[in-house]
């Protein structure tokens, strides 16, 4: 393959192939136009369950939130995952992409799938939110476009494995994949799961919807989707996960504690994360406690494991890799004087804290088989997967394309003085926006509703007044988050498209910290072990994850005295 | 070698472990396993749980059973569309359904009494959220689920519908009035 075209990138030492570097632009440009569709979205929806303003009427409210998941939980987050398995595999391995012209036809499938399936909840006809539980019908082309869109993720992942397979023939690389395509393989191999569920549940729910099946059963409908909807929340982990390895190794050139631990963690999420259907399913009649409490808890709570060791292995990377530099001194130097002006590490990090502290631990809570009798479609719910999704992976997301504007673009950064802080404030609005949910949810506020106040109803209730503070603050809150977003579409779009070009680094934007090359750090003599503390390579890390684990039983034991007073069920 | 980069040793199964991360693990994995037996411990001990009582059953089976209840039980009518309002004996199975969009019929229970209360759909998902106590579950078409349950606080609980079904749903409102026994 003589013909193939390559581009190293000077600053980076990245190496890009041309149709490879063409795909990753389209998958991520398109993923910010529906950024920005779920953006629009969004902040009508929460502007109605701010009650102080309520500003849709119901129907409108409905659709909206509809069109608002669907975007923001499917669309967007596999375009720019697909934009990611290509950079992991073809740019890391310094390798041609497999079939080029197979992962336009994907795209394109994409693409029209989320068209199609727009054009029907714009229709009017489709508001059945992202999960179109049976028997309530919608248009069939609703799930038309999903499967569409499914098939051509489909084929996005058989490029990633091909081209993983070329590297593997063509000698690009020595030994193993890097940590970051072991991380980008496990989201790829989750992904297969995932669509594969989604086809066998929305392929009969489509022929269900034009008249040719006449049953769906709801209890199968709900374990089946849920392997589509919960896992593809998983590929995020795994993606955003990996996105955290490569923005320590980008910034820091941090290598893993060690390999062992890092990939042994990412197995575990292949061989756990897909049970987690029963999350949902936790209240549902017709399922066993048993199949219930094995499955919610990825059998014996190993996949959590997994998330607990990447949490502490990733800032320990960093914190190792700023030891090694000589900020050795107390347990904190390298947190303090790590690059808080730089976004690609301040989004990275608040991703990490947001992700481990409000998602991480929500979800473990509101995932144990009674505790989800207090919890269940609750605005708890929503309030904990913004926290994993919008926190954890979009915010990730977001510090890997300030990243790749200069890198991938060849773009400087517009209004880097803006960039710096727009990190700050759509993490800290979106931490405030969840924890508001979660504080609303455990008052009773219920999701997917556009009424708190029951106005049209026949029998009245009221929530308490505490109540109506707490979605005064998802308002608010929301807000900031919103802007935060704005901010980022705005900074992407007008630097991508009309940004002046970059020459060398110190064009990229970012003149305090710019993007350090990607090489590995020299380890001290003795191993890492030296720089740090008590044995440990990693002390201050260390001391955080052990208040994350006090913050964790503590909240785990307050909603376990919370159930005990509710009335006795058996 | 950094995390973008491939390992150094080829083998990399044979890199030794830090400290900082077997200590973390170790932490972790009791953590992990103490949440795991939290659930079947509380199974035993705790006061919660559902029962896992489900039965296969239609909209119209349930419908005639829960119309034999009310046409038996009725005690009053509510509102101008005369809700009835039904008081069973304690003990005794109670039935409720959700439909587009009510809860039907109202309940009145006595605090302290144990009732076996059947819920199912007539139409598309529901979700019973009893409030303010705060019970949620997640009620289907074709299946009918039994809780037993104890109302321990005399009070007026109202049953909103958290699993949204078309554009009534924030209107579907129920009621059950817990009343201090033998009155």
């Amino acid at each position: 393959m003589s013909t193939e075209l390559y581009r190293t990138c000077p600053e980076s030492g990245l190496q890009f192939h041309k149709p490879a570097e063409m795909l990753m632009k389209a998958n991520a440009v398109i993923a910010v136009v529906i950024l920005l569709v779920g953006g629009i979205a969004a902040l009508l929806v929460t502007l109605t369950r701010w009650p102080a303003v309520h500003l849709l009427p119901a129907d409108r409210f409905y659709q909206l939130l509809t069109m608002h998941g669907v975007n923001m939980l499917i669309f967007f987050i596999i375009f720019f995952e697909i934009a990611v398995l290509y950079f992991c595999s073809s740019t890391l391995l310094k390798c041609r992409l497999a079939m080029p012209r197979v992962a336009w036809l994907g795209f394109a499938l994409m693409l029209i799938g989320v068209v199609v399936n727009n054009m029907a909840v714009l229709n009017g006809d489709a508001s059945v939110m992202m999960t179109s539980y049976v028997p309530m019908p919608a248009n069939p082309n609703f799930y038309l476009g999903l499967i569409l869109f499914a098939v051509g993720a489909l084929l996005g992942c058989f490029i990633f494995l091909g081209t993983l397979v070329i590297a593997k023939e063509e000698k690009t690389y020595e030994g193993s994949i890097p940590l970051v395509t072991f991380g980008a393989l496990t989201a790829c191999i989750i992904a297969v799961f995932t669509i594969a569920s989604g086809a066998i549940i929305l392929i009969p729910t489509y022929l269900w919807s034009i008249g040719y099946i006449n049953h769906i059963d709801p209890a199968m409908y709900r374990l089946v989707w849920w392997a589509l909807g919960h896992s593809s929340q998983q590929i995020n982990v795994a993606a955003h996960v990996s996105v955290w390895y490569a923005i320590a190794a980008i910034v820091f050139g941090a290598r893993p504690l060690s390999e062992k631990v890092s990939r042994t963690a990412f197995f575990l999420y292949i061989a756990f994360l897909q049970i987690a259907s029963a999350h949902h399913l936790l209240v549902d009649p017709g399922l066993s406690s048993e199949w219930k409490i094995f499955n919610t808890s990825y059998a014996m709570y190993l996949a959590v494991l997994a998330s607990m060791v990447h949490g502490l292995t990733v800032p320990g990377s960093i914190e190792v890799a700023q030891r090694a530099k000589g900020y050795t001194k107390g347990l904190f130097e390298w947190l303090r004087k790590a690059p808080w002006g730089n976004p690609v590490f301040s989004g990275m990090f608040l991703s990490l804290v947001g992700f481990g502290f409000i998602g991480g631990i929500s979800g473990v809570v509101m995932g144990t088989e009674q505790i989800n009798i207090i919890i269940h479609n609750t605005i708890y719910v929503p309030g904990h997967f913004h926290a994993t999704v919008v926190i954890g992976t979009t915010l990730a997301f977001m510090s890997l394309t300030y990243f790749l504007i200069p890198v991938l673009f060849r773009r400087q950064v517009f209004l880097p003085g803006l960039a710096r802080w727009q990190p700050y404030l759509f993490g800290i609005g979106m931490m405030v926006f969840t924890l508001a949910m979660m504080g609303a949810g455990t008052l009773g506020v219920e999701r997917r509703h556009w009424d708190m106040a029951f106005t049209n109803s026949a029998l009245s209730f009221d929530y308490p007044a505490s109540a109506y503070t707490m979605m005064g603050i998802v308002g608010v809150s929301g807000m900031a988050a919103i802007l935060g977003g704005a901010i980022f579409i705005l900074v992407t779009v007008v630097s991508v498209f009309f940004g002046k070009r970059v020459g060398s680094a110190s064009d990229y934007g970012f003149t305090s910290a710019k993007v350090s090359r990607a090489s590995p750090i020299i380890v001290p003599q003795g191993g890492h072990e030296a720089a740090g503390k008590w044995g440990f390579a990693a002390p201050g890390t260390f001391l955080l994850a052990l208040f994350f684990l006090a913050v964790f039983v503590l909240y785990y034991a307050v909603n376990w005295k919370y159930l005990a007073s509710v009335w006795p069920m058996s | 070698m950094s995390a973008i980069q491939p390992p150094a040793e080829t083998v990399w199964w044979r890199q030794p472990l830090d400290k900082v991360e077997g200590t973390w693990i170790g932490i972790a994995l009791v953590w992990s396993l103490f949440m795991f037996f939290m659930m079947p411990f509380w199974h035993v001990y705790g006061k919660q749980n559902l029962s896992n009582e489900a039965y296969r059953t239609t909209p119209q089976a349930f419908l005639a059973k829960t119309q034999a209840m009310v046409d038996q039980y009725t005690v009053r009518t509510e509102t101008a569309a005369k809700l009835p309002v039904v008081r069973p004996p304690p003990g005794s199975d109670v039935y409720l359904l959700g439909r587009l969009w009510q809860w039907w019929p109202l309940l009145e229970l006595e605090k302290g009494q144990t009732y076996r209360l059947h819920i199912s759909s007539m139409d598309w998902q529901h979700g019973f959220s009893l409030q303010p106590v705060n019970i949620n579950t997640q009620i289907l078409p074709g299946y009918e689920m039994v809780i037993t349950v104890t109302p321990d606080t005399s009070d007026q609980q109202t049953i909103i519908c958290n699993e949204y079904c078309g554009l009534g749903h924030h209107n579907m409102v129920g009621k059950i009035y817990v009343t201090e026994g033998g009155k």
